[in-house]
């Protein structure tokens, strides 16, 4: 089975192995993801934070040279692209004069029929029904699943899960043998994009997302985007020094997990990537 | 008829479709903003501002700290018994105040880096992060942010030496 694939710049860079884990977990399923040839920025927040236009233009090329391609269907697991993507897909295809006019700029057709969807989509559609059988190191930890503000919020236009109380992703984590907790911070935001400029921002709002994964016992926080997995883990020192504490708690992608308890290596899902050290987090059957 | 007589509110109107006379001031965007504690003025306040409908006010917001601050996270327009689109009215108060140059003094650093990565998808088609990096230090003279963790990941294989450049990118 083929499906498009949008990497986007984080996962080809800072977040490779969302990438890596999530190609091998594709692979391990009989699912070839097929990128999207000559693919490039989706624009991000800098883009609809400074320039109008360009905030639909730049999605609306990966969904031109997607349709292009004929593709009709595509995973973006970088949540920020998926959101990006759709909004700029829901924009055009509620206006006949912006999207002819946009189809005109990138002098490329645009049906607006493409399919966007996230990583817990794919693997709702095309995977999960497979794991239950294929889990051979299940994944008995508690965890708190950490979805943020970008796969769920605005939901008129995803369409995806619950706006306060996600299950996705938990009950994901139930099938591969997880306790997925409550706790409060599912969708709060972790200060996204000002990871560089304001990184003191980012250290108070990740900080009390950690804190609480933490305090409520998780052994892990699970997470399918690559600014939260960044400003979680890359940014640790910043929230330890924030929280005058030291926390250990790893964060990893939705498809690590996944990947080790299915019986993938560490290597293979990119585990040594992250910067706080995942543990043995799977246990031998 | 010149600008400064046309109803602010109108024109928010027009180009957005944002009514801002629908806030009744609940206050629940302000509530859950998770930036609230770092703007000046949060959201309901924001929105409060807008609906006096006078210059002053509209100065006051196009110079705030807030409308830079905000993170598109979207809490509050999922929680406002109105629905009324905050993110997208901030995107739009971000834009008027580059045009008008009402940039606020603290929040500099906010733009550079949204520039540097513009500047970076402009000139290669994708985000080379070690040239982001690079342009946002020489736009900030923030030399010494992130040297601690770069090495790190280099190491780990995160920060290509090279850009990829995209062939047929957008012309910006
Ligand atoms: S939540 Fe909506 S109605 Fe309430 S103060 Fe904010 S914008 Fe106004
Ligand atoms: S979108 Fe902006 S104003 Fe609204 S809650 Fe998030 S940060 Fe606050």
């Amino acid at each position: 089975m083929e499906i498009g694939f949008y990497p986007g710049c984080s996962l080809n860079g800072t977040s490779l192995e969302y990438a890596q884990s999530t190609l091998a977990l594709a692979k391990a399923f009989g699912v070839t993801p097929v990128e999207i040839s000559g693919w490039s920025c989706c624009g991000a927040t800098a883009a609809h934070n400074l320039n109008h236009d360009l905030a639909l233009a730049l999605p609306a090329r990966v969904l031109a040279l997607a349709e292009q391609q004929g593709l009709t269907e595509i995973m973006v697991p970088c949540a920020a692209c998926y959101n990006r993507l759709s909004v700029a897909q829901h924009a055009l295809n509620n206006s006949e004069q912006l999207r002819s006019q946009t189809s005109q700029q990138l002098q490329m057709p645009l049906s607006g029929k493409l399919r966007i969807l996230n990583v817990m989509q794919v693997i709702e559609k095309y995977i999960a029904d497979k794991i239950p059988e294929k889990v051979v190191k299940p994944f008995t930890r508690k965890v708190a699943c950490y979805y943020g503000c970008l796969l769920v919020r605005p939901h008129d236009v995803l369409q995806f899960d619950r706006l306060e109380d996600p299950q996705s992703m938990d009950s994901l984590m139930r099938q591969i043998g997880a306790t997925a907790l409550d706790w409060g911070y599912k969708t709060e935001c972790c200060g996204a994009g000002f990871s560089v400029s304001r990184t003191d921002i980012v250290a108070r709002l990740s900080g009390k997302i950690v804190k609480d994964a933490v305090e409520r016992g998780a052994e892990a926080i699970i997470v399918a985007c690559p600014m939260c997995q960044s400003n979680l883990d890359m940014r640790r020192p910043h929230i330890d020094r924030y929280l005058n504490t030291k926390i250990t708690i790893p964060v990893m992608y939705i498809t690590q997990a996944i990947g080790l308890a299915v019986g993938l290596s560490r290597k293979e899902v990119g585990l040594e990537k992250l910067f706080v050290r995942a543990p043995e987090m799977e246990m031998a059957e | 008829m010149s600008s400064e007589q046309k109803s602010f509110a109108a024109e928010i109107r027009s180009q957005t479709g944002v009514n801002v006379n629908r806030c009744y001031q609940c206050g629940k965007c302000s509530a859950g903003c998770a930036l609230n504690e770092n703007m000046d003025y949060p959201p309901s306040v924001v929105m409060r501002l807008l609906q006096t409908n006078s210059a002053e006010s509209y100065s006051a917001v196009l110079h705030s700290q807030a409308i830079w601050l905000c993170a598109s996270c979207q809490n509050c327009l999922t929680r406002c018994p109105m629905q009324i689109d905050i993110p997208q009215l901030m995107d739009y108060l971000r834009i008027q105040a580059l045009e008008k140059k009402t940039v606020n003094k603290k929040s500099k650093k906010i733009v550079a880096f949204h520039r540097a990565f513009l500047d970076s998808v402009r000139y290669t088609g994708r985000l080379y992060e070690a040239g982001l990096i690079a342009d946002y230090k020489v736009r900030t003279f923030d030399l010494l942010q992130d040297l601690s963790v770069a090495p790190r990941m280099f190491l780990k294989g995160k920060l290509p030496i090279l850009p990829e450049i995209v062939k047929g990118r957008l012309k910006f």
